[in-house]
Parts: C-alpha cells; structure tokens; sequence
C-alpha cells in the first residue's frame, strides 16, 4: 500500500501538480465573472499543459538520486549511463507558450475594449448594459 | 513541368508572405491592400486545382519541410481528403475576398483596411495550413493562427461583437487546450507527432488508457472547434455580430476546415478499428446530431435576427454532417454523406449569409419583419437568397436535396428507421422558417404601400458572389446527381477503411 502511494503519487509529484493546476485553470474559466479573473485562469490552464509535457522528458526518478541531463553528444560518443531528458517537449512547449502569449495579448486587447464600450468588465453588468442599449434602440 | 509536389508548402507560404506584404504596402495605398490580398488568394486557387489534380493522377504528396525525414520533421500530406477540403475553402475564401471589398469600407471604416486584410489573410493561411498539414502539433498551430486571427476580425466590428469573441476565446482556447492534451498523451506512449507514423504505431496500444484519454480530449477539443450540438453554445452570437465577409468566411471556409480535422484525427490518426473496439462513440454521435438537427432548426424560427437565425441554422447543419460521421461505419456509403454536406453546406450558407449581410449593408435590416416587399427591391440578391433557401429546403436537384437522400439512404441501410424520420422533420422546420422569409420578401404587400422600404440593390461586388454559390447549388446538385465525383468520395472512403460492412 505505502509502495503504491509512493510509487503513484509521491514520485509521479509533478504530474499531480500539473493536473490540480489544470482544474484551478479549469474552474476559474468556468465560475468566474470577472473577465480578467476568466482568463487569469485560461493562463493557468495553459501552463499546467506545459508543466505536463515538460514532465512528460523527465527521466531518472525522481528523488535526486539521478537526474537526465541535456542532450549532449561528446567527441567520442555517449558513454554509458548517460541519462538525457528528451528535448523535444520542451521544443513543443516553446512554441506552445508563445501561442499562450499571443491568445492571451488578444484576449487582453478584447478586455480592454469592452471596459471602454461598457465601463466595467464583470459579465453581468456588460449583459445588463447590453440589454438596456438593445431596449434604448 | 511544375514542382506539384512543392505545391502543399507553397500555398501557406504564399498567404503568409502575402499578410506581410499587405501591411507594408497598406501604409503606403490602403486601396492596394484588397487587391493584394484577392489576387494571392486568387493564387491559391489556382495551386490547389494543380494539387487536386496531381493528387488524383499521380497520387498523394507528401513534402518534408526542410528535407527531414517524416517521423522526425514536419511533413506535408495532401491525399483526395485534403485536397477536395482545400479547393472548398480557397474557393469560399476567394468568394468572401470580393464580398469584402465594399462591405469592410462601410463597417470598419477605410483607415483600418491594412490591418483587416493581414488578418484576413492570415486567417486563411491557418485554414489552408490546417488542411494541409500531416503533423498533430502543426495542425495545433495552425488551428490558433487561424482562430486567434478570427477572434481580432469577430471583434472589428464593435458593439456586441466584442463580448461575441471574448466568449469565442475563452472556449475556443479552452477546445485548444484540450486537443493539445490529447497530443501530450499520444506522445507520452508513442514518441511521435507524425499522423501516418501515429497510424502505424497506435494498433498496438489501444487498449493503452492514455490512448483512450487521448481521443476523449482530441474529439471534445476539436467539437468545441466545430460547433458541435452541445458545445456551440459561442456559435451564435460570434456569427451574428462578425462583420459581413467574416461572417462568410468564419460560417463555412473556417467550419469546414474544423470539420476536416475532427474527421482526420477520428479516421486517420485513430481509425475506425479503434472506436469500434474501444470508444464505441459513434451511436452517441448520431444522437447528439439528431438533438443538433432539431434543436437548432426549432431554435431558429424563434429568432427575428436573420443572421442569428442562420448561425442557429448551422447548428443544424453541422449536425447533418456529423450524422453522416456517426452512420459512417454501418453504411457502405461510408464517409460520402458526410462529405458531400461539407461542401453542400459551405455552398449554402456562404450564399446565405452574403445575402442577410448584403441587406443590413443596403438597409440596415436585420430583422426579418422589416423584410416587406424586399423581393422588388433588391432582386438579384433576394433571387440569390431564394435559390439557397430552396436548397437548403432540399428542392430537388439542389445540394440541399442530394444531402438529404445520401444520408436518407445511409440511415436505411443502417437500419436506423428514427434518424430517418428526423432528416424529415427537420427538413419540415426549416421549411417554416425559410418560408417565413420567402413569404415576406415576395408575397406580402404592406397596406399602403407607403411603408415598404425603399432600397436599391446592393453593389456588384457583394451580389455577384452570393449569386454564383446560389447557381452552383444547383449546378453541384447535379454533378452529385451524375456521380461523376463519387469515385472521389469512394477513394477517401477506401483509405479510411469504411464502405465495407463488417
């Protein structure tokens, strides 16, 4: 039983994390009204995904006994027990977040835009607004 | 002797240079920038008849970016699935170029044209990339650069817009999100982003839970993309509020190219093997597009906005063509209905939406009310409009009508008697709400006479398009009818391994 918990959530840590992130992530999009507080949580999301894959390279276990290093190939060759983290989710992930950024820039702009259309950037209150202007025409 | 083969990576290249070269030459003349980006998109066209016809003599290209091999590097993939999407897109996208021209003027004002059109045309670059591309993650890419320039074109318009494309954002992003997770997992256990390479190394991992994990997230990811029934709640107000040639562009060239990938990642990357063994999800698909079907037909008579009523049409539309998705193994006509409703639609509602977009240009009309006595207004563009609702209706030989009797046909022969009788009922609603229109625009006289609104026709550039989707209705109806691209269809259908019942 405790080799199990061991195995599955203590050394296996970053994982968790990735997915507590994740649902935090997840939550925020879904319950808040605040439209900046939605996309605070669409960066967390996104950057659970990247703590995921940049998991996904590790190797070794994990306790500090044995680390991979960088992927480096030597004059003479990789010689023996040389453990290398994969490069190429962080390859991935680097592309990954510069599309983070760039949602995010835009969804900031669109933010930005609706606080000078309405005064205020809770979603009910933009609704409301929205409702009046519609019955004013 | 053209290089085809170098054809695939041009036809991005191409688009993305050409939104560069647009905001340059947009400080300069901002007149030039249309031009620029028609005459590009024009191009595009043109490339993609060679591809499909390099593609249907000599075969599928396949083009290594940089010259690495494939499991390593990014490769190109055009087969007959790619490159039928590809002319469907470039050609709606081409229609909604010219549609753009006095349309974006009037609503967004000249002094923003350079930046309109490199969204524009960067928007068609991620369309045309997302179709093309034989690699998981650069179809992630590609699905961004083409959503995140739609979110910006959703929000040119003001107003409403803007709350449109922030809910637009946050669960398109969120679609995103999830079909990259869907990647991590196919690479936690395979070590490959390569579709083709996916393909060969999946089969024996299909009973791996990280795989299964993986087509959850990559179809609800991607179903969030394409508007499907219960996650398209962002639909509606994004396609009302869009400017007109964004409208045009996001309803069919974007939808389609959403489509495509969800079908590619359920038929290339996991095959049909794996969900008739493990995700047995298409009885839920053909249930969740028979809600699609009705509920956006019933939703749409409800609506007065012509737009929001076509938007919820779509919602109804998409679910015709998932039906077909959902039929698609019990059928020996396999993927075909679902397919020709790919191009079907995009005919439709691209003629569609140009008309609605064409009437709030000229008159400001939204509301289908004030739609008294249109017909005698603005002839062309209501002959335009009548053509489409009649196919739409399912008028035979319309595009319309060859939907319904494939998929007619399909649910037969699969023995689902229900799904037949929806098709029907659903036909029956949008008969209400197309006829409601009709009615307005062609029989009703106001009393008085005074009342009915004085309009001219809407310029050149904005009826000539919707009139030449509305003739080709029925001109495609015919060809389907013919059968001459059925051995097409057939072809796509043999390399997914469908159209043979087990």
């Amino acid at each position: 039983m405790i080799e199990w918990i061991v195995q599955h959530i203590f050394e296996k840590y970053n994982y968790w994390i990735s997915i507590v992130l994740m649902l935090i992530g997840f939550y925020a999009m879904i319950a808040k009204e605040n439209l900046l507080k939605k996309l605070i949580g669409l960066s967390i999301f996104q950057t659970a995904i990247f703590l995921f894959y940049v998991s996904l390279s590790d190797v070794g276990t994990g306790w500090g006994l044995r680390f991979g290093t960088a992927p480096i190939v030597w004059e003479h060759g990789i010689h023996e027990g040389y453990m290398y983290v994969n490069p190429l989710p962080h390859v991935l992930m680097l592309t990954g977040i510069v599309v983070a950024a760039a949602t995010l820039a835009v969804a900031l702009a669109l933010v930005i835009r609706l606080y000078e259309e309405y005064g205020t950037i809770e979603e009910e209150e933009i609704m409301e607004k929205e409702m009046e202007i519609e019955r004013g025409t | 002797m053209l290089p085809i083969e170098q054809f695939p990576v041009l036809v991005v290249a191409i688009s993305l240079l050409s939104a560069l070269t647009i905001l340059l030459a947009g400080a300069i003349n901002k007149k030039s920038c249309f031009f620029i980006s028609l005459a590009t998109i024009t191009f595009q066209f043109i490339l993609s008849l060679f591809i499909l016809r390099h593609v249907l003599t000599v075969g599928t290209i396949h083009y290594w970016l940089g010259g690495w091999r494939p499991p390593w590097g990014i490769e190109y993939v055009v087969d007959v699935l790619n490159a039928y999407v590809l002319i469907i897109v470039l050609f709606l996208s081409l229609l909604a170029a010219i549609y753009s021209k006095r349309s974006v003027e009037h609503e967004i004002g000249a002094r923003k044209l350079p930046t309109f059109y490199t969204l524009f045309q960067i928007l068609v670059t991620g369309i045309v990339g997302v179709v093309v591309t034989g690699d998981m993650f650069n179809l992630y890419v590609f699905l961004e650069i083409a959503s995140l320039a739609g979110y910006a074109l959703i929000a040119a318009a003001g107003g409403r817009a803007l709350r449109a494309s922030y809910n637009y954002l946050i669960l398109g992003a969120l679609g995103i999100c999830f079909y990259l997770l869907a990647i991590a997992f196919l690479y936690s256990v395979t070590g490959t982003l390569n579709m083709a390479d996916l393909r060969v190394l999946l089969p024996d991992l299909y009973a791996n839970k990280a795989v299964q994990t993986a087509f959850v997230f990559a179809f609800i990811g991607l179903g969030i993309k394409c508007a499907f029934f219960p996650l398209h709640t962002w639909q509606p107000d994004a396609y009302t509020y869009a400017p007109s040639a964004i409208s045009v562009i996001i309803s069919t060239a974007m939808a389609k190219a959403s489509i495509y990938a969800l079908i590619r990642v359920i038929f290339s990357v996991f095959t049909v093997d794996f969900i008739t063994l493990f995700a047995p999800i298409f009885k839920i698909i053909c249930w969740m597009a028979a809600i699609a079907m009705i509920f956006g037909s019933i939703v749409a008579i409800a609506q007065f906005d012509l737009k929001r009523m076509l938007a919820y049409s779509s919602i109804a539309n998409i679910g015709y063509i998932m039906l077909g998705v959902g039929l698609s193994t019990s059928t020996t006509l396999g993927l075909t209905p679902a397919l020709m409703h790919i191009l079907n639609h995009a005919l439709m509602k691209g003629c569609l939406f140009m008309a609605a977009c064409a009437f709030i240009y000229k008159a400001d009309l939204w509301d289908i009310r004030g739609f008294v006595g249109l017909g005698r207004k603005m002839p062309y563009t209501c002959f335009a409009f009548l053509l489409a609702a009649l196919s739409m209706i399912g008028l035979p030989p319309s595009v319309g009508f060859v939907t319904k009797l494939y998929l007619i046909l399909a649910a037969l022969e699969a023995g689902e008697y229900l799904f037949v009788a929806v098709i029907f009922f659903s036909t029956l609603l949008m008969i209400v709400y197309f006829w409601h229109i009709v009615e307005l625009m062609y029989i009703r006289v106001e009393e008085g006479g005074e009342k009915e609104i004085r309009v001219a026709e809407a310029p050149m550039s904005m009826f000539i398009p919707g009139l030449v989707l509305a003739v080709l209705c029925f001109i495609v109806g015919i060809i389907w009818l013919i059968g001459t691209p059925l051995p097409l269809m057939d072809a796509i259908n043999s390399g997914f391994g469908l159209g043979v019942v087990p």
